[in-house]
């Protein structure tokens, strides 16, 4: 039970390789799209790819946008990724949607020079603005996978951990408390990256 | 900066991997699954796996050979080959994949693109594309026309304004392969590749015709390319991933070193 991973699935996108990673790792998972399970899960990632607007139907549909208040509020450790970095912030520009709520800031499209290529698909590094344990054993620097077209944009200087260039600074790693957040696919991210899931999975906030 | 990619491919016929030149004289030269986990663990940045097999079973052993690869590597891969439908694309995305990649189903219908990308985002459906030299005409301007069937069948369509489109319906990536220079090991196609990586906004990949680092040098600056498919120039062990990636980091490109 103590090693038990639950995977919130709000129908976006595929959940294969996030919960292949996870295993990798030595952890059981429980991917669950049940409110219920969410509120008393001892440990929550919250993944997904796609658009803003339809995962927050899908969240507010399945009553999952409020169980996810409830058990970040609890102080068990929450993870984000990808999609599930930006929406738990307050509001996305990506259909002018309001989200989680669960980080401040917001969601805006990634600013680049017209001849630039969005998404921002590949690899790239992640330099490091604060200290964490997900970092433990990773260099500030290493590069991991980003497929996205908007990024977060946290409230505040408190919840930056990391930042990426492309054309520009943005935010691709950030948290506050209990709650941490990759634009980034650990699960997808080679050694590195399974590193960071490894240290996420026994971080005791 | 986002670094530029090394795509190693493998072409998969009845579970086995096979090399050809030109879409013929294939040779078995290993087990997928052990070469994508050694192709892992030396670097390479992304898979792609085109099944290339014609029993009534190599769907179902493709999807066997995704399911025991999602396994054991932990970076990006893309399935492509007789993916023909939706639901042939949801198969090898549940099984582990994160890309599935069409070409002859995507100019037959394209309607496939757009319902791909609206079923399971843009970032997943790869629009594959064959591409000959055939010389410049008021129907290909871009003197490259598109090819199908493994590249017998001419289309009529032109490469660079068929990479437009596909962007349009909704393809999140383009692997345009020469025809010409597959197989060669003289050079990727550059023109081309330059044509079409300028005439859209989505990352292309370029494929066929890498023989020495120095190729992918060259289609990763003059071709503009994003990224580059390798397959003989390792499946041979003519050339390590790490010893392409210095090549490239010494020319002052960014790649990824460290995995």
């Amino acid at each position: 039970m103590k090693d038990r991973v639950t995977i919130v699935d709000y129908r976006a996108g595929n959940l294969t390789s996030v919960q292949l990673a996870v295993e990798k790792t030595g952890r059981r998972v429980l991917v669950t799209d049940e409110p219920e399970r969410v509120r008393v899960a001892p440990r929550v990632i919250f993944p997904g790819v796609g658009a803003a607007p339809a995962a927050m139907g899908e969240l507010r549909r399945a009553g999952l946008h409020e169980a996810l208040a409830d058990y970040a509020a609890t102080g068990r450790p929450l993870l984000g990724i990808c999609l599930g970095a930006q929406i738990i912030l307050e509001h996305s520009e990506e259909g002018d949607v309001p989200c989680l709520r669960l980080l401040k800031g917001e969601v805006r499209r990634l600013e680049v020079p017209a001849e630039a290529k969005v998404p921002h698909m590949g690899w790239n590094a992640v330099r490091f603005v604060r200290p964490h344990p997900v970092w433990d054993g990773i260099e500030s620097g290493s590069q991991f996978y980003f497929v996205h077209s908007y990024a977060p944009v946290p409230a505040g200087d408190e919840a930056p951990m990391g930042v990426t260039d492309y054309h520009g600074e943005f935010v691709s790693a950030l948290g506050r408390a209990n709650i941490v957040a990759c634009q980034f696919h650990p699960e997808r991210s080679g050694r590195i990256g399974l590193r960071l899931l490894d240290n996420f999975l026994s971080w005791n906030p | 900066m986002l670094s530029k990619r090394i795509i190693v491919c493998l072409d998969v016929r009845e579970g086995r991997t096979t090399k050809g030149v030109r879409f013929q004289n294939n040779v078995d030269v290993g087990d997928p699954v052990e070469m994508a986990q050694q192709y892992y663990e030396e670097g390479t940045d992304e898979l792609v796996f085109y099944d290339i097999g014609a029993s009534p079973t190599h769907k179902d052993i493709m999807i066997d050979v995704v399911r025991s690869v999602a396994r054991k590597i932990f970076i990006p891969f893309a399935v492509g080959g007789g993916l023909r439908s939706v639901e042939d694309m949801r198969r090898v995305l549940l099984a582990g994949a994160d890309k599935v990649s069409i070409d002859t189903a995507a100019v037959r219908n394209p309607d496939l693109i757009t319902e791909g990308a609206r079923r399971f985002g843009s970032q997943c459906v790869v629009l594959g594309m064959q591409a000959r030299r055939v010389g410049p005409s008021a129907d290909i301007p871009s003197g490259y026309e598109v090819f199908i069937e493994a590249a017998a069948t001419a289309t009529g369509l032109d490469a660079v304004r068929w990479a437009r489109q596909a962007e349009e319906l909704g393809a999140g990536e383009i692997c345009l392969n020469s025809i010409d220079a597959d197989g060669t090991e003289d050079g990727y196609e550059l023109a081309v590749t330059r044509m079409v990586s300028e005439a859209v906004s989505i990352p292309v990949i370029a494929s066929g015709g890498a023989g020495t680092p120095e190729h992918l040098r060259e289609v990763l600056t003059e071709g503009k390319a994003d990224a580059a498919l390798i397959a003989s120039m390792v499946h041979y062990g003519k050339y390590s991933i790490a010893e392409m990636k210095n090549h490239l980091a010494e020319h002052g490109l960014p790649v990824r070193t460290d995995w």
